[in-house]
């Protein structure tokens, strides 16, 4: 269905669909984290994976104020030192929100759990009688009369000698290979998703141009909407550059040749993005920490096959090796004819 | 070699060798967070200062240089702990993710408005041209700059 545009410059469009798996599996990977309730009350998330730039720091406390009632603010998720958190495999595979966050769900529930018994004590009322969410306890159905979180943490502390601690984990059961049927488990969870690329191919240099990157992409839930969008914009961009520019060839065949810096690993710059155009879907897996799936990997990609097929769309021919350079797409075009 | 310079508004002094390039300088001597190293030969922008209010790679500029002279970093752009109009834009557009590129491109966004209130696309890609970002996809960085230019 290509657009054909003048003579040298074709037009096509090409289609990519995806389904990525979240973490490693088959038992690999596991999850645990503990959080700490400071002495003016508010949360501390020790975590053993890091923060990449990937917004991991806020959807963690995301997580965590929801799992134990606390609104926010009042969470600080601190990564990196291993020898202060339990163990996590790491950031990798798409995982951590995942992975971590389901681990951080059961900690957080623990510390809900001490929240609402020592708030308890304060208000002398059961436990099941108590409601607790976005910062506040109150006694159900009397809204008015309620406490903070954050006196009942320290109160915790200073008052009733308790510690407020929540650990939580989680792994992926191993799930072994059924000899008779050929059965098994081994996702936790998949993502989908779709590109459509449309390209411009200069049949005379051999340039391709992506007018435009349409994307969709089910996530489980979006547990912030605007940093999977970071994500998606960030990962289509990445996927273009790995498309048409980057490659650490020439250090093959021979070492002597090397990529040694951005003037000959060239990635993309603020000019040669196309327009962007996409949509999240959400459909929760029962896995997932209130439904989450990975989302990192799996936007980079689908762009490149998209872009593939796009250009087998405008001239007719395959490319089969990445990236697309200008050279690969002439030498294609002459032996097709 | 001993150097004064102003850095961020402050009154610094420090020793340098004469092959001491002001990144070195500014990272390893003074501790200095607000500009990165990427590549050291002035292809990614990370390590990007003001001086005299010039648009500078730190990397590719020798610190006896900046002897007597006003060095910015994007640290520096903050007034009475109060972010500037373009900080601001940066932080409301989610146009950072893991910050390495952020201080060169804070910068460069500067030193373009400063010069050209309303830039076209086309001069805005071009003033972008020599700062490299892996993460954001460069569109937030983008709509950030803009919404700068069209206030
Ligand atoms: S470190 Fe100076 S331009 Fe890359
Ligand atoms: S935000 Fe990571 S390089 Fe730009």
């Amino acid at each position: 269905m290509g657009v054909k545009g003048e003579v040298a410059k074709l037009r096509g469009r090409g289609i990519a669909a995806i389904c990525y798996p979240t973490g490693m599996n088959l038992g690999g990977d596991p999850s645990q984290t503990v959080i700490v309730a400071q002495p003016d009350g508010t949360f501390v998330v020790n975590v053993a994976s890091v923060e990449l730039g990937q917004g991991l720091r806020t959807v963690l406390a995301q997580i965590a104020a929801e799992a134990i009632g606390a609104s926010v603010e009042d969470v600080e998720v601190r990564f990196g030192d291993t020898q202060l958190a339990p163990h996590d495999t790491g950031t990798f595979a798409s995982r951590t929100t995942h992975r971590m966050g389901n681990a951080i769900i059961k900690a957080g529930q623990e510390v809900r759990q001490i929240l609402l018994d020592v708030a308890s004590k304060i208000l002398e009322v059961s436990p099941q009688d108590l409601e607790i969410r976005n910062g506040k306890i109150w006694v159900r159905g009397v809204p008015d009369k309620s406490l903070t979180v954050r006196e009942v943490a320290s109160q915790a502390q200073f008052v009733y000698n308790t510690p407020v601690v929540g650990k939580g984990h989680y792994v992926k059961p191993k799930s072994l290979v059924d000899p008779d049927t050929g059965e098994s488990d081994p996702h936790s969870t998949m993502a989908h998703g779709c590109v459509v690329a449309d390209v411009e191919v200069d049949t005379e240099t051999g340039e391709v141009t992506v007018l435009q990157l349409v994307t969709v992409y089910e996530v489980g839930r979006a547990i912030n909407p605007k940093l999977v969008e970071g994500q998606i914009i960030g990962g289509a961009v990445m996927g273009l550059g790995a498309a048409l520019r980057e490659t650490v060839y020439p250090r093959y065949p021979q070492l002597t040749h090397q990529t040694t810096s951005f003037r000959e690993y060239v990635l993309p710059t603020a000019g040669d993005v196309p327009k962007i155009i996409y949509k999240i879907v959400e459909s929760p897996t029962q896995t997932g920490p209130y439904g989450a799936k990975g989302v990192g990997e799996m936007v980079a990609n689908g762009i490149a096959p998209a872009i593939v097929n796009a250009i087998y769309d405008a001239i007719g021919v395959q490319i089969t090796e990445l990236p697309i350079t200008p050279e690969k797409v002439l030498k294609a075009l002459r032996e097709k004819h | 070699m001993r150097i004064r310079f102003k850095l961020d508004g402050q009154d610094v002094e420090v020793d340098v060798k004469h092959t001491d390039t002001l990144l070195k300088v500014l990272k390893d001597k003074i501790g200095v967070g607000s500009v990165n190293f990427g590549c050291g030969e002035g292809s990614c922008g990370a390590c990007m200062v003001l001086i005299n209010g010039r648009l500078r790679y730190s990397c590719l500029t020798l610190a006896g240089y900046v002897d007597g002279k006003e060095v910015t970093t994007v640290a520096g752009l903050a007034r009475d702990g109060e972010l500037s109009e373009i900080q601001k834009a940066f932080l409301e557009n989610d146009a950072a993710q893991c910050g390495y590129c952020t201080p060169g491109m804070i910068l460069t966004a500067k030193v373009l408005l400063e010069k050209n209130p309303t830039p076209s696309d086309e001069e805005l890609f071009d003033a972008l041209a020599g700062n490299l970002c892996r993460c954001t996809g460069y569109i937030p960085i983008i709509n950030a700059i803009k919404s700068v230019a069209k206030r």
